[in-house]
């Protein structure tokens, strides 16, 4: 009981933090991007063109990040989604999946739907900026499959995502 | 193995053909129906002060050898799931065949009432294990008032040796029905998801047991996720969400013949699916373009008819047990909330106040209460309102306690508990109505997503 109420006093703290920056990416952001800008596949021994790797390497983020219960896109979501429609023009054969996923705290079937709200946004966005929306397909894991394993503020940021995820051609 | 066909119990035919308690013994004389039940006081103040029933290993007549089961094997098995059924509603002390001596096959229609008196037994069970004559056994089970030196239940089971456990809780069920004036809820059987795997890369099984956790079998091999899975109200059909192929649909699987089809076909989510009372039709939710709404369709297909509008998330839903209402959650308001509509989508109206977010929705099949999440403070817990939202109460207090679903006789509620961090576990509680009877339900793995099925016939 006391060791509960200790954790729950500090997420508190933690998400106070978060929203005085009102910053919502975690501090650890996932893949750091290397690279970004350079010519595709010439100078990445080994990775081909188009592929999963290649959009790893050479978008500023696979993934954008949302507030508790949100699916908005801010200007921060707006920039790596640019980035990843840059690299989409480049290989216009290429398919993705937007995946949509929540935090463990909601239950599980409203988790699946808020993951199809971020999925979407994200989806919809890029269709915004040029990204033919026949190229993307939309999954939502809802709180299955977490990206971050604690069960705190931190761990909770990084699993509010939509992640794109090359498919092939 | 285990049959995939539901398992048949005869109640013991007698040469008049009743078909509800068969007599056992033409001797013996039947039981006293005036005789009230003695534990009304117990269930309502929740005493601490239980019903002390002895189970002594049922009696066989002739230690006899049936599908590799021995009878006198089976006569203390049988009493051990008797007693530990009796055990998990939280009414009764059983003292079982452990802790109380065997009985003679003289004594199951003769019980030496001292004997039980001086081991401070209120009731004592007594029964017998035979085999028949077509490789099948014959169960009887009986009731006595210790006290009185009455007989309270006398019943017999014709079986096949592979169903015994059904035997167990059809006589465990008599026991707690006769002595409590609730209705039976043993003999049922639970579908649910074995969970094992790290964390983040979950494997999630669809798995069937008895309602003790008896008889579990896996259904799913879990190359695909599968979560929220319903037993149909026969108990021949499962209803539940597959991650087949990347996509998130609503499937119906066929216990009997392993096969399993869309409910829908759609490009779009379908999930978060329940049976209607009569088996024939489910409502489902589906995504498209981000906003989800909640539909319901014929289980033979057909168009489906959608049942709300709103931009924001309609989601899950049980029907009364009626067939009359929905209730259902939805964040119109800003926050996940409890609504109820009629089964056309019509009269929408918020029923869940007083702050917090309320989820997960299950109507009880005695149609008094609505079983919910409760999601306020980091927490999770499990309550129960009534369908207008009156008497919001809580019935658990944990990390997150989920997705509740009833007992047959909507007295008890399964929920799964997760606790916290990256090892955290998955298991299947259950408590009864007072919040005080709350146990842990074993299964071979991690457990989510409990479906509770009706009595079995």
């Amino acid at each position: 009981m006391t060791i509960r109420k200790t954790t729950a006093m500090i997420a508190a703290i933690t998400m106070l933090t978060v929203g005085a920056c009102a910053k919502k990416a975690p501090d650890t952001l996932p893949p750091a991007p290397e690279g970004t800008g350079t010519d595709t596949g010439s100078n990445t021994g080994g990775v081909v063109p188009g592929s999963q790797q290649d959009f790893i390497a050479n978008v500023s983020s696979d993934r954008i990040f949302f507030d508790l219960d949100q699916y908005n896109v801010d200007a921060q979501d707006q920039a790596t989604l640019q980035s990843q429609a840059q690299w989409l023009a480049r290989y216009p054969a290429v398919r993705v999946t937007l995946e949509g996923h929540a935090d463990e705290r909601g239950t599980r079937d409203y988790n699946i739907a808020l993951g199809e709200r971020r999925a979407n946004a994200a989806k919809n966005y890029l269709a915004s900026i040029g990204v033919d929306p026949n190229r993307i397909q939309v999954i939502s894991y809802g709180k299955e499959r977490p990206a971050a394993l604690g069960s705190n503020e931190e761990a909770w940021a990084q699993n509010r995502r939509a992640v794109t995820v090359v498919i092939g051609n | 193995m285990k049959p995939s066909l539901p398992l048949r119990l005869a109640l013991l035919a007698s040469a008049l053909g009743a078909l509800s308690t068969v007599s056992v013994s033409a001797q013996t004389p039947p039981a006293t129906t005036g005789e009230g039940p003695r534990t009304a006081e117990v269930v309502a103040e929740v005493s601490t002060e239980r019903t002390v029933i002895a189970v002594p290993a049922l009696a066989t007549p002739a230690v006899t050898n049936v599908a590799g089961l021995r009878t006198d094997s089976l006569g203390r098995q049988i009493a051990e799931v008797i007693a530990a059924d009796l055990e998990r509603s939280g009414l009764y002390a059983p003292l079982g065949p452990g802790s109380v001596r065997a009985i003679t096959m003289a004594e199951v229609r003769a019980p030496l009432f001292a004997d039980w008196q001086a081991k401070n037994a209120d009731n004592v069970v007594h029964g017998f294990v035979q085999a028949n004559s077509t490789g099948g056994l014959v169960v009887g089970c009986y009731l006595y008032d210790t006290a009185l030196g009455t007989e309270l239940v006398r019943q017999g089971f014709e079986i096949q040796p592979g169903d015994w456990r059904r035997a167990a809780h059809k006589c465990a069920d008599a026991i707690y029905s006769r002595l409590s004036g609730e209705s039976p809820f043993f003999d049922s059987r639970v579908a649910y998801i074995a969970e094992s795997g790290p964390k983040g890369n979950r494997i999630k099984r669809l798995a069937i047991m008895d309602s003790d956790g008896g008889n579990h079998r896996f259904i799913t091999n879990g190359q695909a996720l599968a979560i929220s899975p319903r037993f149909s109200p026969d108990y021949k059909r499962i209803v539940y969400v597959s991650y087949l192929n990347n996509r998130v649909r609503v499937f119906i699987y066929d216990v009997t013949t392993g096969s399993q089809k869309l409910v829908t076909e759609s490009p779009n989510a379908t999930f978060a699916p329940r049976w209607s009372p009569d088996g024939r039709q489910i409502l489902y939710s589906m995504a498209v373009g981000g906003n989800t709404d909640i539909y319901r369709i014929s289980t033979e297909g057909g168009t489906p008819v959608r049942l709300t509008s709103t931009p924001g998330i309609d989601v899950g839903g049980s029907f009364s047990p009626d067939g009359k209402k929905i209730v259902f959650e939805s964040d119109r308001s800003g926050s996940q909330q409890i609504y109820t509509m009629n089964i056309d989508g019509s009269n929408q109206q918020r029923i869940s106040f007083g702050g917090g977010r309320f989820a997960t929705p299950e109507w009880s099949p005695r149609g008094d209460l609505i079983a919910f999440t409760k999601m306020g403070g980091g927490e999770f817990r499990i309550g129960v309102m009534t369908p207008s939202g009156g008497g919001a109460r809580l019935l658990t207090n944990s990390w997150q306690d989920e997705a509740p679903t009833w007992s047959p006789n909507g007295r008890v509620i399964q929920f799964f508990r997760t606790s916290p961090g990256k090892d955290g576990k998955s298991q299947l509680w259950q408590v009864d109505l007072t919040g005080v009877n709350l146990r842990r339900l074993p299964t071979p793995q991690d457990g989510s997503d409990p479906s509770w099925g009706p009595i079995l016939p």
